[in-house]
């Protein structure tokens, strides 16, 4: 009796964020003062890897149960996040190779295991294995916080259907875990630097490339004043960290061949063994220049131990780090974007630690824009918690609301908005051309309403001056370096952004400019002081309504004028 | 967001312009794009409050900024909002042993659950109000005495010692147990979980266990009636004890009373635990659960009882049965064999019978042969005893079935040859088969 009454009088939740990876998790909460930390598990593990593996009815999580895949394959289980809450048909089993292979069951998938301690083989589904995996991950966060962990966010990738969603929180659900919030792995990565106490509020396009290990999902993120717009997203299942594994595998497979004229990749316990060992190489090539590879009794009951350094081992995947730059420059391109506007690229996801990845899009992007990736930046958070942090600092947010506030705030209703088309800028006065320069003050893709507030010089005697309100239209000036003069191609010609362009002889710079678009409005300071400022404020409500309102800076009054609403084009993907 | 400046200047205004309020109209905004946003982050929660309350953004600042303020406020009414009863203002300090010390601090609604922070901050704002200085500022005479008593709650209530032996005699923290008629109405648990609820508050063991309703289960309700059964209480009663006179007055007189007053607190104390005693005791007898409880209990065990009894019985008449067919059995055989011993008999005698008949044949067909001598021959004694000496050794010597067969032969035969001949026959048959020894017989031998 008075456990139930407490049950029912002092809900108290105690939420966490997950980061539900196929071969990964991770686990974070948030700390008193906000801050978002990686939880470890028992067995000091940050990243957990999703796999779970049965002896004789002893359930291992984690590595312990990942080291199975080489002894007990058949009653191991991985990979199988990206099954769940769909049909047999719709998978793709082939990660499952070396491990319990998926199979129909009633219209799910299953894995058929030696779960218990008899012989029998039984049917687990996959949203029973789910349901194992989260509560071990919500049994080592509990066992962390000292507190049942009873809720949590979850982050999910953007391509999921309602279905897997629903999938999952049924079997979170059946954890012990309530669902508080569903959300996208790449906006959690977005949200775990923005939530940084240093983060500035800034307007900015972000293309986060969430680089797994057997598949890399790209979405490119329009951060307008902390809103975040997914533009455009890509996936691939053929570019991610097992074919890093792979070149390893390939690498040391042949290396071994030579010596010893037999091939660990035809045995599968050789193959197994070689490829738990490779992800480990390829985890220290990404801190190391060097690293070796060991494998006791590989083949035949031959050691084997071999060294490869990076540079090398860039060399064998160059081919898969290209694959990793085309995923993003397409996305960026589905965006209907260029390499020059995207302010920012967070790398996500373990694969991102590779540092010749993040070089290689230093290379790709322009030097203002900031990669984000441990290789690059110092400060750079660890990529692969990335999207934990994220759902920790969600899970921090919405633990407070009501079941139906959350629901009633993730509605469609409220998310749905329209997104500004073209940018709203100010004219000013450039330093060389006469005809005035196009600043920017209301990004495109900023999702209305919203208001933003820029302060402005005047000529140095002052006097009146006018604000001259207009849309602006973002060109690409490709200019060669031989011909100092600008050729003023439109931007529409994308193709020229491909990488063999680098092999043209003449060098191109590419810039980013302003056309102006339709003027809005006009309104006019009148007799500003010597050295005074004006401050303009331009709000676009929800109906698409502009108010404008421009004043001396620290006077009073000003001028307000507001333009007539425009349509809406249902034409939005995300 | 913040503003974001600009170094660059404005342009001047171009001579001529002129527009309505000096703005003009010009263009239009180009067509927007719907999108989703992604419903993550602070900002985006702003977003969406604005918008399901269609505020805008100044509205929305103002509402948010209001209710983070009101928060703040409404802490501070909770414990100001209690009127003080002018009665209690007249108080002397001097008789603080029956005051109410959480009225005076104006805490009368949380009494022994008041946290300490609660009575700080209560003892302040009553300090701000009542303070001396305060009250001749206003022109009033300087009037301490409530200010005292406010002191003096506050030491109390701030000391834990203290606070118990108040608690301990807090009257009105206690909540009266229903009477009879209000008993009688039903309501029971409405009207005893208070009462069990503010008796709980002297438990030495926390938390105290929950009188429960309708549904509680027989484990719990055992467990709240055993614990009320040996409760045990931190109660005292220092707080009502006479005062002790100084040092300096007559020692007697001083031990008189601490002993006078050592006596009281025990006697309270244990007129304190019978009249706990007898409220559970009355809680228990009002208790439809226990009745319902018994009922079960004596449902299963006449269940039970029942159940053993049926299945005596069928063991006594099971039992019955296997006599009833043994005996049965018994006689049976009995009988049987009781008939086959009488046809025994009959048979036996019915051989008997021919035997002796058989015997009769063969002594009478030696006699109709004449004693096997030829006719005419009178056969003497000697003859006569010789030749039936020899039938009986024959006859002896030979079973049943052999003299059957032989008085058959010699049946009806007169003569006295044909007799001689089977007898001879008859003898050397027994000869040879060694049965009789030759001489033996003194006639048929020969």
């Amino acid at each position: 009796m008075s456990s139930q009454e407490e049950g029912e009088t002092s809900p108290e939740i105690t939420a966490i964020g997950i980061s539900f990876g196929n071969s990964n998790s991770s686990i974070a909460y948030t700390s008193g003062e906000g801050k978002a930390e990686v939880i470890a598990n028992e067995e000091g593990d940050r990243q957990i890897p999703s796999v779970l593996s049965y002896i004789e009815g002893e359930e291992y999580h984690g590595t312990q149960a990942k080291s199975q895949l080489v002894r007990n394959s058949k009653n191991t289980v991985a990979y199988f996040r990206d099954y769940l809450g769909k049909d047999f048909d719709s998978i793709d089993p082939t990660p499952c190779h070396a491990s319990a292979h998926p199979q129909k069951h009633e219209s799910t998938v299953a894995f058929s295991i030696q779960d218990k301690e008899s012989e029998a083989q039984n049917i687990v589904t996959v949203s029973e294995i789910t349901t194992r995996h989260l509560r071990r991950l919500a049994s080592s966060a509990s066992d962390f916080l000292g507190k049942k962990v009873n809720a949590a966010v979850i982050t999910v990738p953007t391509n999921v259907t309602e279905e897997q969603r629903e999938a999952l929180s049924k079997a979170a659900k059946a954890a012990g875990v309530d669902v508080l919030q569903m959300i996208s792995e790449p906006t959690a990565a977005v949200l775990a630097y923005d939530a940084r106490p240093e983060a500035k509020l800034k307007d900015k396009i972000i293309v986060v490339a969430d680089l797994g290990g057997t598949r890399s999902d790209i979405a490119v993120i329009a951060s307008r004043g902390g809103i975040y717009s997914i533009l455009s997203t890509s996936h691939d299942y053929e570019t991610a960290g097992v074919q890093l594994d792979q070149v390893l595998v390939d690498h040391f497979a042949k290396e071994f061949t030579k010596k010893n004229k037999t091939d660990p990749r035809q045995n599968d316990r050789s193959l197994a063994k070689l490829k738990l060992e490779a992800e480990a190489t390829k985890k220290a090539l990404s801190l190391g220049g060097n690293a070796s590879c060991s494998v006791e009794s590989l083949a035949d009951g031959i050691d084997f131990s071999s060294t490869i350094n990076r540079t090398r081992y860039e060399l064998l995947a160059g081919k898969v780090f290209g694959a990793f730059t085309r995923l993003i420059e397409e996305a960026v391109r589905k965006a209907d974007l260029d390499i020059l506007d995207v302010d920012e690229v967070i790398l996500s996801g373990g694969t991102s630690h590779t540092p010749k990845i993040s070089q290689n899009l230093q290379r790709l992007f322009p030097p203002t824009t900031r990669i984000l990736s441990p290789s690059t930046l110092p400060t750079a958070i660890d990529p692969s918690s990335l999207s934990a942090r994220g759902a920790a600092i969600q899970a921090s947010l919405v633990q407070e609301f009501e079941k139906d506030d959350i629901e009633q705030s993730t509605h469609p209703m409220v998310t749905v908005t329209p997104h500004l088309r073209n940018a709203i800028g100010v004219m000013v006065v450039s330093e060389d051309v006469k005809k005035g320069l196009f600043t920017t003050l209301v990004e495109k893709e900023t999702a209305v309403p919203c208001r933003r507030r820029g302060v402005f010089a005047v000529p140095r005697e002052g006097g009146d001056v006018m604000v001259k309100v207009c849309e602006g239209l973002r060109d690409i000036k490709v200019s060669r370096k031989e011909k100092p003069k600008a050729n003023g191609k439109p931007a529409s010609d994308d193709s020229d952004l491909d990488s063999d362009e680098d092999e043209d002889e003449e060098e191109e710079m590419r810039e980013k400019v302003w056309n102006v678009g339709s003027v809005l409005a006009e309104a006019a300071v009148k007799e500003v002081k010597k050295g005074g400022k004006v401050e303009v404020t331009i709000r676009v409500e929800a109906d698409l309504g502009v108010h404008i309102e421009a004043r001396e800076a620290g006077g009073k009054g000003g001028i307000r004028g507001t333009l007539g609403t425009a349509r809406v084009v249902e034409n939005g993907s995300a | 967001m913040a503003a974001v400046h600009f170094s660059l200047p404005l342009p001047v205004l171009p001579q001529g312009w002129a527009g309505e309020k000096d703005f003009k109209s010009i263009g239009q905004l180009s067509s927007a794009t719907q999108r989703n946003i992604e419903p993550v982050g602070p900002h985006f929660l702003a977003h969406a409050r604005r918008k399901r309350h269609q505020r805008t953004f100044s509205e929305d600042d103002r509402i948010q900024a209001q209710e983070s303020v009101k928060k703040v406020e409404d802490d501070d009414v909770g414990e100001i909002s209690e009127p003080e009863d002018p009665l209690m203002l007249q108080r002397d300090a001097k008789d603080w042993k029956g005051q109410d010390h959480y009225a005076v601090l104006g805490l009368s609604k949380h009494r022994y659950k008041a946290t300490e922070t609660q009575i700080k901050r209560a003892h302040r704002k009553k300090v701000l109000r009542h303070h001396p200085d305060k009250k001749a500022a206003a022109g009033s005479s300087e009037d301490d005495s409530f200010f005292k008593c406010i002191q003096k709650a506050t030491e109390i209530l701030l000391d834990p010692v203290k606070r118990r032996q108040f608690d301990s005699v807090d009257e009105a923290a206690d909540v009266e147990p229903p009477s009879k008629k209000q008993a009688q109405k039903g309501n029971f648990f409405k009207l005893w979980n208070p009462v069990f609820v503010a008796e709980g508050r002297f438990s030495k063991t926390q938390p105290v266990p929950r009188l429960g309703d309708d549904k509680s289960k027989k484990e719990e309700v055992e467990e709240f009636y055993n614990f009320w059964y040996n409760f045990d209480s931190w109660r005292s009663f220092e707080y009502q004890d006479e005062d002790v006179p100084d040092d300096n007055e007559n020692r007697d007189q001083k031990r008189h009373v601490e002993r006078k007053n050592n006596n009281a607190r025990k006697k309270k104390k244990t007129e304190d635990t019978t009249r706990l005693r007898q409220l559970v005791d009355d809680c228990l007898a009002g208790d439809e659960r226990i009745k319902r409880f018994k009922k079960e209990e004596r449902a299963g065990k006449d269940k039970k009882r029942l159940e053993r009894e049926a299945a005596e019985k069928k063991e006594k008449e099971d039992a019955q049965k296997a006599a009833e067919e043994k005996e049965r059995l018994r006689k049976e055989t009995e009988e049987a064999s009781k008939a086959e011993k009488a046809e025994g008999k009959k048979a036996k005698e019915a051989a008997k019978n021919a035997m002796k008949k058989n015997k009769r044949v063969l002594k009478s067909s030696v006699k109709d042969a004449n004693y096997l001598l030829p006719a005419g021959q009178e056969a003497g004694a000697k003859r006569v005893d010789q030749v039936l000496n020899d039938v009986e050794a024959v006859m002896a010597k030979i079973d049943a079935e052999e003299m059957a067969s032989l008085a058959g032969k010699l049946g009806g035969m007169k003569v006295a040859e044909e007799v001689g001949q089977v007898w001879s026959e008859e003898v050397k048959r027994l000869v040879e088969a060694g049965k009789v020894k030759d001489g033996e017989l003194k006639v048929m031998g020969t």
